[in-house]
């Protein structure tokens, strides 16, 4: 199977690298970003196919995607949520959201792990990973489903419905 | 390069005792310098610092800092300011040496530091010597016995890695013995470039690998388990084959090409279990190819010969050197000099070559060849010219031998000119195109060689001639450098260096030669042959001397310079 | 996207002093450049455009500016560093990396103001002779990187970026770089390797030095936003004016990010050192929770040393020394330091009395964990072994001698790594230890006491003896 790489993100990516006229491998993070955007998480193939893009090894794409924990190398769900596990949404109450997240969204976390730290609910729509701080410490507990920012959630449902 | 003046020396103080360094000495340099050890693992001299082990936390103090209108502190009585120590340690590897600066590399400060990271080393490490190559020569190993806390207080789970991963085809990897000390990714990246090797995940959990598909394969891999301080990387070739502190080490040179890389030879029980590169910053640095590292294994090989032999009824007999030696002076005696070729080989040492000249002179022949060997330098290490003493032989026997010599040898056999050929340490029918049919021409064919092949099955005297690990001697290398040779191991049998075996046929055709040592050759060498006038035997050492001047450059080294003058490398 | 972080109508505080946060939550506010524009934006970036670089510096030094990412280190000494003579490129880096647990306040202004902190970048960019710039924004802010490639864009257009910025020959290009989750990032070397693009090992120092060897190995100054957006106001009103805010040798306003159990967490930009500890939490968080009383504080990112409700600090020297409650600490760099913590970053934690000690660090402990990068010793080993020792602590499976084992660790681990986040891993470790060891202690079982958990300890300490 070959990676089809659609033009406009390729577009895309060729712009991005421009950004860096000193040195093309500065893009690396630019570039994964686009790519897991568009195909929502790094295989090994669009790994590859990245290293190609920036004429690097694979291996120093891979050393980039394992090292930052913002990159994925599994499917997440359709909607993949973060909730913020660290000191200030902790004791606000985050452990709490994700336990209800989970219930509510049918997410069993019992394999999650430091290597698999992503759970999918049963049909794809949801994912969950418990993060590292979201700085917005004053609005506790946080979570975020994509790009968006929830704040001071009191109730799953208040994160859920929207995606439901 | 000029010697640093007074003005480019700083006064150091280390372990309570003050001495000078050049400025820009890096500080376990400048200690090293003055016999004090300071334990590291990530630092290599040949490699970029990344000062991540932590090993070599040493205690830093300068002159006290004199506070705005305060009067500046006075020298004492030797010149040298107080040092006021600060609490923080530093690593010595990077950080420099600046004047007045003081240095502990002892006391409780350093010695808590090593502790502390031995012991956070040793956390996650499987802690499985008995059954690891490494063990007798691993930096945690021995480092834990000199500093280590002795027992560890670690409670918790080990993470847990991959084990017994195959990097490469000669390489095989133990991530939970891996200290993530990055020698190894430094090696690959920064002096072969072949940059396969990366960690993946962070923290605790950071993981050596090569990217899945992809292999450590390239010609200079074995270096990183050189260089691993541990037991993480470990030679598919070694693994298992013996304990470290069983082998006699020798040192020696490689003879698989004109760069005559500087190795030391480990053997136990008259069998070599590996090659490794020596240090010689003029040479070889601190690498060598994989191919030539594992070129060993022929000489414990079924092939050797291990007997002089003679030609027989229906193949060979056995027989003794008084009896070859007699015969081969009876073959030879009643020829004239031009009926006569010698074929030498430019992998011998100069004093077998200069043995053999000598019986050149005796016999009146001055039909002298050695077989060139031209092969693709491979841009590091590894030279066009894969004979490694091309250089001694020219010098010995002489231009003519080594330049067209194995032309005119072929051209005068093939006209049947020739009617005795001696060949010394060549396989005339794999290496020169020469075939039988030409070489059944002859009256008499000797070959002396480490190993039976095709021109020994068709010689009438064929002897057993000791290989480069079972002979001392010297050789001069591409760049024009004498090197020493030095012998590792007894020849199988009745085995004798060329170098003796052509002496008593000499001495089997009146000469009254009776060299009986290598040392007492080269002494006759230098005095004979004008680029070694004047040196002695044990002015050569362990690092040989420059004797002639080739022009030629070894890439590898020029490389390392550049990055050594950008303050890179310490070199 | 929704609309996340923009309360319009959203007072501030009486007793807040906004200079850099003047335009956060203001009714009628967006984050167009039009509406910057009316405000007056660009105007101190066309003043400096007249000026001569040196007297730009000049005025950041004057106003005595510390770095309000964390250590606190004046910004005009900073951008002295670029070596004499330099000839290579000079970088800039906003670091935008917000990354301190506790800490939320570039969070607004990337959000809310785009142009504000542009317009300090530019001047920066401008005195230290910087013709490209990076903006990295960590990846947990996906929209604020839109908003400021678009401000980006705008100011473009309007020529303060690009070529030839305002007729004055003066070029700058400006970028924004993504990072993606790791807190090393916000260490500044570890920064620069994540904008080579590799992982965010940080790098010794010395030699690498940002402001000697950084970014290329060129010379480069990191600054973090409110730092940046700081000196277009210090031009403004000039170094000296602006240094009457604030205290001596902590001057101007600063951002307080307080969260935990108060009554109202929140921002909160004062005037450095004029608002006490108590007043922050009283005055402006609202307080207490009803029924709690307080136990102890973080006070500048969860990496700075817990002070504890009962403690007597001592502040000032010589004969200005006088002991002090927890309240009464000023909120500045030096006070803080005295009390034996740091103003850091300024996240400011409030802990009552509801909580456990064990699980507090313990939830520390999983960050640092989590976040060490791997790439020296002591903080690799050390930060996944406090984690795991405390992991057992909240779960009922530690004995006493565990809470001296995870100080040594601690200690093992301060002052000998590459970067800071060695102390940063082990600085929450040894404080809540030095002032909580009994509580500490009382979660501890002492039956555990002697009992290897891991099987290789056991064998490997039966192979020594």
């Amino acid at each position: 199977m070959s990676l089809e790489i659609p033009p406009d993100l390729e577009a895309l990516i060729d712009e991005s690298i421009t950004h860096y006229p000193v040195s093309k491998r500065s893009a690396v993070l630019p570039v994964l970003h686009h790519l897991q955007t568009h195909f929502r998480y790094l295989s090994s193939e669009i790994i590859e196919w990245a290293a190609a893009k920036l004429e690097l090894e694979p291996i120093h794409i891979l050393e980039v995607v394992t090292f930052y924990p913002g990159f994925r190398q599994e499917a997440p769900g359709k909607f993949h949520i973060r909730v913020c596990r660290t000191l200030s949404c902790a004791m606000a109450g985050s452990h709490e959201l994700l336990a209800s997240l989970c219930e509510k969204t049918g997410i069993d976390r019992k394999n999650v792990s430091h290597h698999h730290p992503i759970a999918v609910s049963p049909d794809g729509k949801f994912s969950i990973e418990f993060v590292e701080c979201l700085a917005s410490c004053g609005s506790a507990p946080v979570c975020m489903v994509e790009d968006d920012l929830y704040e001071r959630v009191k109730d799953a449902d208040e994160v859920l419905k929207s995606y439901f | 390069m000029s010697e640093p003046t007074t003005s480019d020396l700083v006064d150091v103080q280390i372990d309570g005792v003050w001495h000078q360094f050049p400025k820009g000495t890096r500080i376990i340099e400048a200690c090293r310098q003055v016999g004090v050890e300071v334990p590291h693992y990530c630092y290599h001299p040949k490699l970029s610092s990344p000062g991540n082990c932590r090993m070599c936390l040493v205690q830093m103090g300068t002159p006290p800092r004199t506070a705005p209108g305060a009067e500046p502190t006075a020298p004492d009585e030797t010149g040298h300011l107080p040092i006021s120590w600060s609490p923080r340690p530093i690593i010595a590897c990077a950080n420099t040496v600046s004047p007045n600066l003081g240095i502990r590399t002892k006391g409780d400060l350093v010695d808590d530091c090593r502790k502390g990271v031995l012991e956070f080393l040793l956390a996650n490490h499987p802690l499985d010597c008995p059954i690891c190559d490494k063990a007798g020569e691993c930096g945690l190993q021995e480092y834990s016995m000199e500093h280590g806390v002795g027992q560890s207080t670690f409670r918790e789970r080990k993470v847990k890695k991959p084990k017994n991963v195959d990097v490469g085809p000669r390489i095989r990897l133990d991530d939970e013995r891996c200290i993530m000390c990055s020698r190894c990714i430094r090696f690959v990246d920064e002096i072969v470039d072949d940059p396969v090797l990366g960690f993946t995940d962070r923290g605790s959990y950071t993981t050596l690998m090569v990217y899945p598909g992809r292999e450590l394969a390239n010609n200079y891999s074995l270096n990183t388990v050189d260089i691993c301080p541990v037991g993480a990387l470990t030679s598919n070739d070694f693994r298992f084959q013996m304990r470290v502190w069983f082998m006699r080490e020798t040192k020696t040179i490689d003879t698989n090409c004109a760069t005559g890389c500087n190795i030391t030879v480990y053997a136990r029980e008259n069998k070599i279990y590996r090659v490794m590169p020596r240090r010689n910053n003029e040479v070889n640095s601190d690498w060598m190819p994989d191919s030539h590292r594992l070129s060993f294994h022929w000489i414990d090989g079924e092939d050797r010969l291990s007997d002089p032999m003679l030609k027989a009824e229906g193949g060979f007999r056995t027989a003794n050197w008084i009896e070859v030696i007699k015969a081969a002076a009876k073959r030879l005696s009643g020829l004239s000099g031009d009926q006569i070729a010698i074929v030498a080989s430019a992998r011998m040492t100069n004093e077998e070559l200069y043995v053999v000249s000598k019986l050149a002179k005796q016999l009146g022949s001055e039909l002298l060849a050695t077989v060139p060997r031209q092969g693709e330098p491979d841009g590091y290490l590894i030279s066009a010219d894969r004979n490694p003493n091309t250089n001694g032989a020219r010098l010995i026997l002489g231009e003519k031998a080594v330049s067209g010599g194995l032309d005119r040898v072929k051209s005068a056999i093939q006209q049947g000119q020739i009617k005795a050929l001696l060949v010394f340490q060549e396989d005339l029918i794999a290496d020169t195109g020469l075939d039988g049919v030409s070489l059944k021409k002859l009256d008499f064919l000797l070959v002396a060689h480490s190993c039976a092949n095709e021109t020994t099955a068709i010689a009438d005297i064929a002897v057993p001639a000791a290989c480069w690990a079972e002979v001392s001697g010297t050789m001069i290398n591409g760049t024009g450098r004498l090197q020493r040779l030095n012998k590792a191991l007894e020849g199988p049998g009745q085995t004798l260096p060329v170098w003796e075996i052509a002496r008593d046929l000499l001495r089997a055709l009146g000469s009254d030669d009776n060299c009986q040592s290598v040392t007492e050759i080269f002494r006759h060498l230098a005095d004979d042959v004008a680029e070694f006038k004047g040196v002695a035997w044990g002015q050569i050492g362990d690092q040989g001397m420059p004797l002639i001047e080739t022009g030629e450059i070894i890439p590898l080294l020029e490389r390392e310079r550049e990055r050594k003058a950008a303050g890179i490398i310490v070199g | 996207m929704s609309e996340i972080t923009y309360k319009s109508g959203y007072e501030p505080h009486a007793r807040e002093h906004r200079v850099i946060f003047r335009n956060v939550d203001r009714v009628g506010w967006d984050t167009s450049i039009d509406t910057a524009l009316a405000d007056g934006a660009y105007e101190q970036l066309r003043k400096a455009l007249t000026m001569e670089p040196a007297a730009v510096t000049d005025e950041v030094k004057k106003a005595g500016l510390r770095g309000r990412g964390g250590a606190g280190f004046p910004a005009g000494v900073k951008w002295g560093f670029i070596p004499k003579g330099n000839t290579k490129p000079v970088y800039l880096i906003c670091n935008a990396d917000e990354s301190e647990p506790g800490t939320f306040k570039d969070r607004y202004i990337l959000h809310q103001d785009p142009h504000q902190l542009l317009e300090g970048m530019i001047i920066s960019c401008f005195a230290t002779g910087v013709h490209l710039a990076y903006i990295y924004i960590r990846e947990e802010f996906p929209m604020a990187a839109k908003i400021v490639e678009k401000a980006i864009a705008e100011a473009h257009e309007k020529g303060f970026l690009g070529k030839n910025i305002l007729d004055s020959g003066f070029d700058l290009e400006i970028y924004v770089h993504r990072g993606a989750g790791a807190y090393i990032c916000g260490e500044e070397t570890g920064l620069i390797e994540s904008l080579e693009g590799k992982r965010a090992y940080p790098r010794i120092k010395p030699p690498y030095f940002p402001a000697a060897m950084g970014l290329y190995l060129c010379p480069t100054i990191v600054n973090n936003v409110e730092t940046l957006c700081h000196v277009k106001h210090i031009l403004e009103i000039g170094g000296e004016e602006w240094a009457k805010t604030g205290t001596k040798n902590n001057t101007g306003t600063r951002i307080l990010c307080v969260s935990g159990d108060v009554q109202k967490p929140g921002y909160f930009e004062i005037e450095v050192g004029k608002l006490t500890l108590g007043e922050v939490i009283n005055d402006m968080c609202g307080g207490m929770k009803p029924g709690r009383t307080l136990k102890a504080v973080i006070p500048g990112g969860s990496s700075s040393k817990v002070l504890r409700a009962d403690e007597t600090f001592t502040i000032g020297r010589g004969d200005d020394a006088k002991q002090i409650s927890i309240w009464d600490i000023p909120m500045d760099f030096d006070s803080l330091a005295a009390c034996g913590s740091m103003a850091g970053s300024g996240g400011v934690i409030v802990i009552d009395d509801s909580r456990s000690i064990s699980w507090i660090l313990n939830n520390i402990n999983n960050f640092y964990a989590h976040e060490s990068c791997g790439q020296c010793t002591p903080c690799r080993e050390g930060s996944l072994w406090m984690k795991k020792i405390t992991d057992r602590l909240v779960t009922g499976q530690a004995s006493p001698s565990d809470i001296p084992r995870l100080d040594k660790v601690a200690r093992s681990i301060e002052g000998r790594t590459i970067c800071a986040f060695g102390e940063a891993c082990s600085w929450p470790t040894e404080a809540f230890i030095e002032k909580f060891r009994d509580e500490l202690v009382g979660d501890t079982r002492p039956e555990l006491e002697g009992a290897v958990v891991n099987p290789e300890t056991r064998i490997a300490n039966a192979g020594l003896k």
